[in-house]
């Protein structure tokens, strides 16, 4: 059956369906204000002329590639592309000011790629035994699963801790807007009854992010965004691309799990996988220079986000539980077209879920090849681009994209008075980045409390919120987090109060 | 030319005069001539778009016109809602809807945007009864079992539903009643979140729709459907009545309406396209197959069933002691 699939993907008219949904998936995923979550939902009513293996091949390589294209403008123009493209921000945009964009590009291509692959690897092989550890995170898990991600917040920041706590904080805040999913009720509504939908995520970050940096740009005088022109590279510069990113091996290998890991658990998704990656790189690894333009730290999120895709399709496959908000609209798909998710799926439909893995596998491939063409072409251009040409187009993308997701002019008024609480922030010095994962994690880390609260009165507190295996484990990565400098600096006195020791001796 | 031009002028003006009258009402029957959009309140892949999807075909092979379905989510669906009664009343804009939501949803606040009187009900096609759904492995194999353990330990019998004060809510609150025994409630933020809490072991049980037994398989049991009688999707399962509980009854029903004041032509004209797929054996193998229910409730009925539910649902708020 595996086979099978197989066979029916390599078809002419279907490697062509692919190619031209990579390539889009591209673009959609490189444009700030399109998410992968719009372009799948936008393209699901094609899947019915096209049939359910070409649709579905079609979604899924929409998908992949869509999130991979999130880093472009990341990395351009310091503009997420999707939420999942969050901290390739944070190394990617000083590497392209350095004039370094195109290894950015490279790094975060392969990077996606190679996480993409493993976490398809892990779907075609290990989807029972992953799907089973997924089932086991319940409301305490998911409450310290926040909580830790909170945690992760305090590396976000340049500077002042408690600043970045600060902007988490207002995030958090923030995610209280609207109507409770859990209660019913509404908060912060302030009468306005387009705020009981609390404010959409997408709009969010286009406002923390596109228009601070297009406001940015504006106040910026010359003719490129860079500080270091575009040079037109040699040959041979690729093969130390290569050799560069073969020292990331370590960080490639451990954020791929990180994101596979956080792509299985229902309910999130690529935009925390990737910070929780990017604080994983910058704590364990021995590599300085994170924040200055480091390959470490584009390999980190890029490598998390993609691993998301075949891990949040485990749990969607196998127990028609979707892992991330687009596997909710894949699950829909498959609705459609009669494939019932779940453990029969494999017996009943077994081709057409095969064939739509390997499209994925092939999309995967395809984006290593087109990707990077695009991306280095997309830098030089916008390398000669002129600021007052940049800012503009920013902002015109941004209105677009937020009134886009609900068709709702409200969105983008939310969007554009976050945009100058964003500009606000940046003034001051604080994080956006640590606001938007406040307002992600609000609602995972409210909910969790109060169900496992509710629990507890069934059962018993310390046993609901402490004595499970998951939840320990979580509250251990939670402390060391927090107090990791402290321990790090610690470890740090000691050895060299021993190595003085040893050269006092001799 | 002189007195004929005069005579033909005035039988020209005559003409034009008929015609453009006839052009008029032709204009009035011409409905509908531009795309209609089609909200649904809750997200992509739910339930409700898929039930929009599978009906956009059939809508537009009937109207010959584009149906655009657009999303608006957000406050359980206060938000589309919302959005629907400020649209134009000119049958291009129509929405999802679903029962008891945009009942209980202004009886709850008064913030919602919305009234239920409001919204012009075009028709209502599709029920989900409640249902009790254990996991295979569950020590419960019927509902007794779960009463009498319930009975000897009060409170720690878990079940999952969507949301508080919504119809998972009242399907639990009156099983707790008729059974006479207590229960815990865990409010869950979607159906969708209840499907890993009772394959994880989290809860015991989860309140869900029939739908839902579908997707899971035989992963789950079901011990009771919340219904006058047996649903068509799953005939064996007992009803609550049956096993000697009754008033159990209580369900999600799915329609379309329109904004305020849009006209009686236009809201029959969009209630004969539903009742036709209605009717449709192919659209109604797929609902079946899907797990859900089909009824058929035109305006007129669809109004006296919500002010019938409106009453129901303000005494229920009062006996379970729900405060504003």
């Amino acid at each position: 059956m595996v086979l099978e699939g197989l066979l029916a993907i390599l078809s002419v008219k279907n490697l062509i369906y692919v190619a031209l949904a990579t390539a889009g998936g591209l673009a959609i995923g490189a444009l700030p204000g399109l998410t992968a979550t719009m372009g799948v939902a936008l393209l699901v009513p094609l899947t019915f002329t096209m049939g359910p293996i070409s649709g579905l091949a079609v979604l899924g390589a929409i998908y992949m590639s869509a999130i991979y294209g999130g880093c472009f403008s990341a990395i351009l123009i310091n503009t997420p592309g999707t939420p999942g493209s969050i901290a390739t921000a944070f190394d990617g945009y000083p590497m392209a000011k350095k004039g370094e964009g195109d290894k950015a590009i490279f790094a975060a291509t392969y990077a996606s790629m190679i996480g993409g692959l493993l976490s398809l690897v892990a779907l075609f092989f290990l989807s029972p035994p992953l799907a089973r550890v997924a089932l086991k995170f319940g409301p305490p898990e998911y409450f310290w699963l926040a909580i830790f991600g909170m945690t992760v917040i305090s590396s976000l920041g340049e500077g002042s801790v408690i600043k970045t706590f600060l902007s988490g904080g207002i995030g958090l805040v923030l995610s209280c807007i609207g109507v409770t999913r859990m209660g019913g009720e509404l908060r912060f509504g302030f009468g306005w009854h387009e705020l009981q939908g609390g404010i959409e995520l997408v709009a969010a970050l286009i406002g923390l992010f596109c228009i601070p940096e297009a406001l940015n740009f504006m106040g910026m005088s010359g003719s490129s965004i860079y500080d270091v022109a575009f040079v037109k590279k040699k040959k041979g510069v690729w093969f130390s691309y290569i050799r560069e990113f073969w020292g990331t091996r370590v960080t490639l290998i451990r954020s791929t799990l990180i994101g596979i890991i956080i792509g299985i658990l229902p309910g999130a998704g690529g935009t925390i996988a990737n910070v929780v990656a990017y604080n994983d790189a910058k704590t364990y690894s021995k590599k300085k220079g994170f924040g200055k333009g480091i390959m470490d730290g584009v390999v980190a999120p890029e490598s998390a986000n993609n691993a998301t895709v075949g891990g949040g399709l485990i749990p969607t496959l196998t127990l028609g539980v979707p892992g991330t908000p687009v596997d909710a609209i894949i699950l829909g798909a498959l609705m459609l077209h009669s494939l019932q998710p779940g453990p029969q799926l494999f017996q009943k439909s077994g081709v057409v879920v095969y064939s739509f893995m390997w499209a994925l596998v092939i999309s995967t491939l395809m984006m290593g090849v087109i990707g990077l063409s695009i991306g280095v072409a997309t830098y030089r251009a916008v390398s000669k681009v002129p600021t007052r040409y940049l800012a503009p187009t920013i902002i015109f993308l941004s209105i677009i994209g937020s009134y886009a997701l609900r068709n709702s002019m409200a969105d983008v008024w939310m969007m554009l008075a976050l945009g100058l609480i964003g500009y606000g922030f940046r003034m001051l010095g604080m994080s956006t980045s640590a606001a938007v994962l406040g307002l992600v994690l609000g609602q995972i880390c409210e909910e969790g409390l109060v169900q496992a609260s509710i629990l507890s009165q069934a059962s018993s507190f310390y046993r609901v919120f402490f004595l499970r295996p998951i939840s320990a484990l979580l509250i251990l990565l939670s402390i060391l987090t927090l107090f990791w400098p402290v321990i790090a600096s610690l470890l740090a006195k000691r050895r060299s109060r021993k190595e003085d020791h040893e050269r006092a001796k001799g | 030319m002189g007195r004929l031009s005069k005579k033909r002028m005035v039988v020209l003006l005559v003409v034009g005069a008929l015609g453009v009258m006839g052009l008029n009402s032709a204009f009035a029957a011409s409905y509908p001539e531009r795309p209609i959009t089609y909200m649904i309140a809750f997200s992509p892949g739910g339930e409700s778009d898929v039930t929009a999807r599978l009906q956009q075909r059939y809508l537009e092979e009937d109207l010959k016109v584009k149906f655009l379905i657009t999303y608006k989510t957000g406050g359980g669906g206060s938000v589309c809602w919302a959005e629907l009664v400020r649209s134009k009343p000119d049958g291009y804009t129509i929405a999802g809807v679903n029962e008891p939501h945009t009942i209980l949803q202004p009886l709850q606040r008064t913030d919602t945007g919305y009234k239920t009187e409001d919204l012009t009900r075009i028709a209502c096609f599709q029920y989900t009864p409640s249902i009790l759904i254990v996991r295979k492995d569950s020590p419960f194999k019927t509902l007794q079992d779960m009463v009498e353990f319930a009975k000897k330990n009060p409170g720690v019998v878990t079940i999952g539903g969507t949301g508080t004060w919504a119809s998972t809510h009242f399907a639990y609150l009156l099983f707790e009643k008729a059974a006479g025994i207590k229960l815990t409630y865990i409010p869950y933020a979607g159906s969708g979140a209840t499907k890993p809490a009772i394959l994880g072991g989290h809860v015991s049980a989860i309140v869900g729709h029939p739908t839902h037994a579908v997707e899971l398989g035989d992963q789950i049991r079901v011990l009771a459907v919340c219904a006058e009688e047996r649903s068509k999707a799953l005939p064996n399962v007992p009803t609550f009545k049956e096993l000697g509980y009754p008033g159990v009854v209580e369900g999600s029903y799915r329609g379309v309406a329109a904004p305020p004041g849009t006209p009686k032509e236009i809201v029959e004209r969009l209630a004969s396209a539903f009742k036709k797929i209605n009717f449709n054996p192919e659209f109604q193998k797929k609902m079946t197959e899907m797990g859900f229910d089909l009824l058929w409730w035109g305006p007129d009925e669809y109004n006296a069933e919500i002010k019938k539910r409106t009453e129901y649902y303000k005494k229920l708020l009062s006996d379970f002691g729900f405060k504003k």
